[in-house]
This record gives C-alpha cells, structure tokens and sequence, in this order.
C-alpha cells in the first residue's frame, strides 16, 4: 500500500468509527445502564430509563446520533514510534472528523475563541483535540475517541488543594460538584477524578480516567478504595436519572494517580454524561483494526 | 389548549395562562404546536442587544436545545437529533427574556433558579425538562421546520422553528405558583451529601 493509501484508509476507518460512536453507546455503557435501570423502583425514574433505552433503539434503527450534541471531537493516541502513520496521524484525525461531520451528520461544534464564530465545520484551531502517549519500540496505535459535550463538560474543575486538606479535601472537592453541577449533566455519571500534584497533571487524568472501562478499578488498593466510597457515597445523595431523583447517581468512579509535590494535592473531577460516547479502536503496522468498545462495529 | 387524550396531558399551542393553572412541578405533559430551539445566543441578543426576535414565540414553546440539520433544499430543513441543552446557562436572562417574548413554556434540561421562578410566576409561563440526550426520541415528535432564522449564528444557536406533535415527555420542574423542583431537591441532596462525607472522611485519612 503507497502512503497516500494508508492514509486514505486510516482516515475512512476513523471518521466511520467516530459516525457510529455517535449512534452506539459502547457496550460497557450499555450494560450498566441496563443494570441501574433494573435497580430503579420510582415510576420518574421509570419514564426516563424507558425514553433512554427508546432513544437507544431509534437511533439503530434510524441510523441517526442518539445525542444532538456529538460534542468537540476528542482523542487520545496511544501510537508505536514505528506505527507507519506517526507522522500523518494528526492531519488524518481532523481528515476523519470533517468527514463524520458531513456523513454522519454531526452537530457543527467548533467555535473559535476571541473571533467568536463557528467554524461550520467541527474543526478548528486545536480542535479535534489530540493528546498523544508515545510508546516506543512499538508499531501499533490505539486510539480512543471521545465526543466532548458540552452538558457534561461544564461540571469539569480543576485546582490545587494543600496537603492539611487532606483525601478529605479531595472527598469534599468532588461530591460537591456532583451536587452543584453534576445533576445537571445527565447523570448516571460516569465520574472521572485526578489526584496529582499540579492543575494540569489532574486535569489530564480525570479525562484520561473516563476511557477506562466501566467496572475497571484503580490498581492501587487505596484508590481502588477510595472510588468505591465516592461511587457508594454519590449514589447516595440520589441524583438518580437526569438528577430528579433515584437510587444510582452514577455509572463509577474512575481515579487516576501520580506522585505529588509535597506542598501540593492536584485534583480534578471530569464527568462524561450517561449517553458516554467514547470508543477505543486498536491498528496494527498494516492497518488492520480490533474495536474493544463495541461489538458491532465494522466496515 | 390543555387537553387530557389516552391520560396524557397535552398543551397545544397556543397557550394561555390559564392552561397552566393546573399543571405541577413533577407533572408529566406533552406538548403539540409551536416549539422554537431558543439558547444562549439568541437570549443575549434579545435581552442585552434589545433585538426583536423575529419568531413569533408568545403564548408558545421553546426548546433550550441545538439540534443537528440536515438542508434538503433551499429554505427546506430536517432535524435528524435535537435534544435539551443545560437551561441554567439561560437563567441569567430569562426573566427579560419571558417578559419581552411572551413565551409560555421552556423545555430543556436540568433546572433553574429564581430569575426563572419569578418570571413563571409573573408572566404565566412553566419550565419542563425533556429526559436529555434522548435526541432521535425527540427528532421524530418535529413533523416539520416551519421557519429557520439567524442562521448567521451556526447551526445549534440558530432559530429553528418547528411544528411537533405530542413533544414528550416533558417533566414539570417549574410551575406557575412558585415550586422548583430541582431546587427543592437539591436540598435533599446536600444533606445527604454532608452525611456521605463524613462517612467517606473516615477512611481516607491517608496523610498521617
């Protein structure tokens, strides 16, 4: 395969990939919302699980984005130094979003900053956003996609907490998000937390946590622990579905670590709301692709 | 119009003050007519820029939401997903913009406070949230796009205004006597937060 076709083939698979994320929810997201919503006894809650499991189905049978709002395109590249397309693979991304934007049809949602106008296109400057790991010695690339909406982006806050706060700053920290802003961003949340030493470090591991999937745990005890008290202790305060109220406010809570400063604890909270559009798609040298976010994905 | 059809409740427009006398917060309605999308832009230019809307909204509906069109033809618009957008960004104007509008309902997503409240209970006007992200269940209650105006502000803050039928369910989280429902459930909910603090707060004392 030329270069030029390698590409043209990456940037197909992509944009097709990123037009079905926005009609299918993952099957991690799937199950779970199946799972809260057999839990769920108030006729409110009721009505709203069965508009979200009718709304999953129209947009199948009427190939259409079950959300209107497909969000600012997001993704995060896991990519070998050896993959063949390093070098093409930012241009190829926002290739493959202009592409889903007209195919699928996505919502127009880039609006560049002090110019203030939309760009009429889903792209613009730094959008898509692309974040990269570089893995070396290796020729594969994983990338995971995300469409960022704006509903459950407004919840997202970051700061710097000094140490005598304590896990309980953190603990306060994220709850009283859940109940200033979380409510109003379509919960069952699924509920990303970073706990690192500056804005930035935190910042990036609460969106970095959200791809994880669903039931995954921290791999360290202690944090492990700690997501399973925030998940008990929001499901508790009873957001339940599009927070009027119900057992399961969300779908888990998702913490990602790094050493810290020892003046300092980053925290941050990211949310994704329960239509959590994001997928994982996985190339090796030759392009060939696995999908680990949804079963029926082909091209 | 309020009518009751199979026990679903069903505003048609156009609405008077009277039709919403009856109607309370945690109500389910529907509503067939006019519905209008209606957000962020377009309450800054009527309230802070003092422009005319150039719908005519009163005594109807509209919808805190930017949809996703498709342009079939010229002036010849389908709405493939549209769904509620967060209705607290529109807080700040909404009593202006009730009062110069003459809209009588606001669908949209998650709740809002006493601007809103104040002019629900002023002008006769109620807020309901549609379940969000539930866009092609909401899509295909649009039967067509009647008008599309300010289209120089980009496809989700443009007017686009729609005949629907049946547009629902619609919860009712402000009514016209004054009740809100989120804010009245947000008191539940942080006290039940303060207590799942202090639960958590035994067992994270990590910094020794």
């Amino acid at each position: 395969m030329s270069k030029e076709i390698q590409v043209k083939k990456m940037t197909d698979i992509i944009a097709a990939f990123v037009g079905y994320t926005g009609i299918h929810l993952p099957d991690d997201v799937l199950a779970k919302l199946t799972e809260l919503r057999s839990k769920e006894d108030s006729p409110m809650a009721g009505l709203i699980y069965d508009t979200m499991f009718r709304n999953i189905e129209l947009a199948k049978e009427l190939d259409r984005p079950s959300c209107q709002d497909t969000g600012v395109l997001q993704f995060w590249v896991k990519c070998g130094t050896g993959f063949p397309l390093i070098n093409e693979l930012e241009a190829l991304l926002k290739e493959a979003v202009l592409q889903a934007t007209s195919e699928t049809p996505l919502r127009h949602n880039a609006v560049e900053t002090f110019d203030e106008y939309n760009t009429g296109n889903n792209v613009g400057k730094g959008i898509p956003t692309v974040w990269w790991d570089i893995v070396p010695n290796w020729d594969g690339c994983e990338v995971y996609t995300y469409m960022a909406g704006g509903g459950c982006m407004l919840p997202g806050h970051a700061m710097v907490l000094m140490p005598g706060e304590g896990y309980e700053g953190v603990t306060r920290f994220v709850m009283d998000r859940m109940t200033s802003y979380g409510l109003n961003a379509c919960p069952p949340l699924l509920v990303g937390v970073g706990v690192a030493t500056s804005v930035e470090t935190a910042a990036m591991l609460s969106k970095k946590a959200l791809m994880r999937p669903i039931g995954s745990h921290n791999e360290n005890e202690r944090a492990a622990r700690m997501e399973k008290l925030l998940e008990d202790g929001i499901n508790a305060i009873g957001l339940g579905p599009q927070g009027m109220g119900g057992k399961y406010s969300v779908m888990g809570v998702h913490i990602e670590n790094t050493a810290r400063h020892p003046s300092t604890i980053g925290v941050a909270v990211n949310v994704g709301c329960w239509s959590l559009r994001r997928g994982h798609i996985m190339f090796d040298k030759d392009l060939n692709f696995k999908v680990a976010s949804h079963t029926g994905f082909t091209m | 119009m309020l009518e009751i059809k199979d026990s679903k409740k069903i505003l048609t427009t156009p609405i008077s003050a009277e039709d919403l006398k009856d109607i309370h917060t945690g109500d389910i309605i529907y509503i067939s007519g006019s519905l209008t999308t209606c957000r962020d832009d377009v309450h800054r230019r009527v309230v802070e820029e003092g422009l005319t809307i150039p719908i005519d909204i009163r005594d109807k509906a509209i919808f805190h939401a930017g949809p996703i069109i498709r342009t079939l033809g010229e002036d010849h618009y389908e709405v493939v997903s549209v769904g509620p957008t967060t209705s607290m960004r529109m807080e700040k104007f909404e009593y202006e913009f009730v009062k110069e509008t003459g809209v009588r309902v606001l669908v949209g997503k998650g709740g809002m406070k006493e601007n809103t409240v104040r002019a629900c209970q002023e002008f006769g006007c109620i807020h309901c949230v549609i379940p969000a992200g539930n866009a092609v269940v909401a899509a295909i209650c649009v039967e067509e796009v009647v008008d599309a105006q300010w289209l120089d502000l980009g496809m989700p803050e443009a007017l686009w205004s729609c005949r629907v039928k049946e547009f629902g369910p619609l919860i009712v989280s402000i009514d016209t006597h004054g009740s809100n429902y989120f804010e009245e459930k947000k008191i539940e909910y942080n006290k039940r937060k303060e207590e799942e603090i202090a639960k958590i707060n035994k067992e994270v004392g990590f910094i020794k």
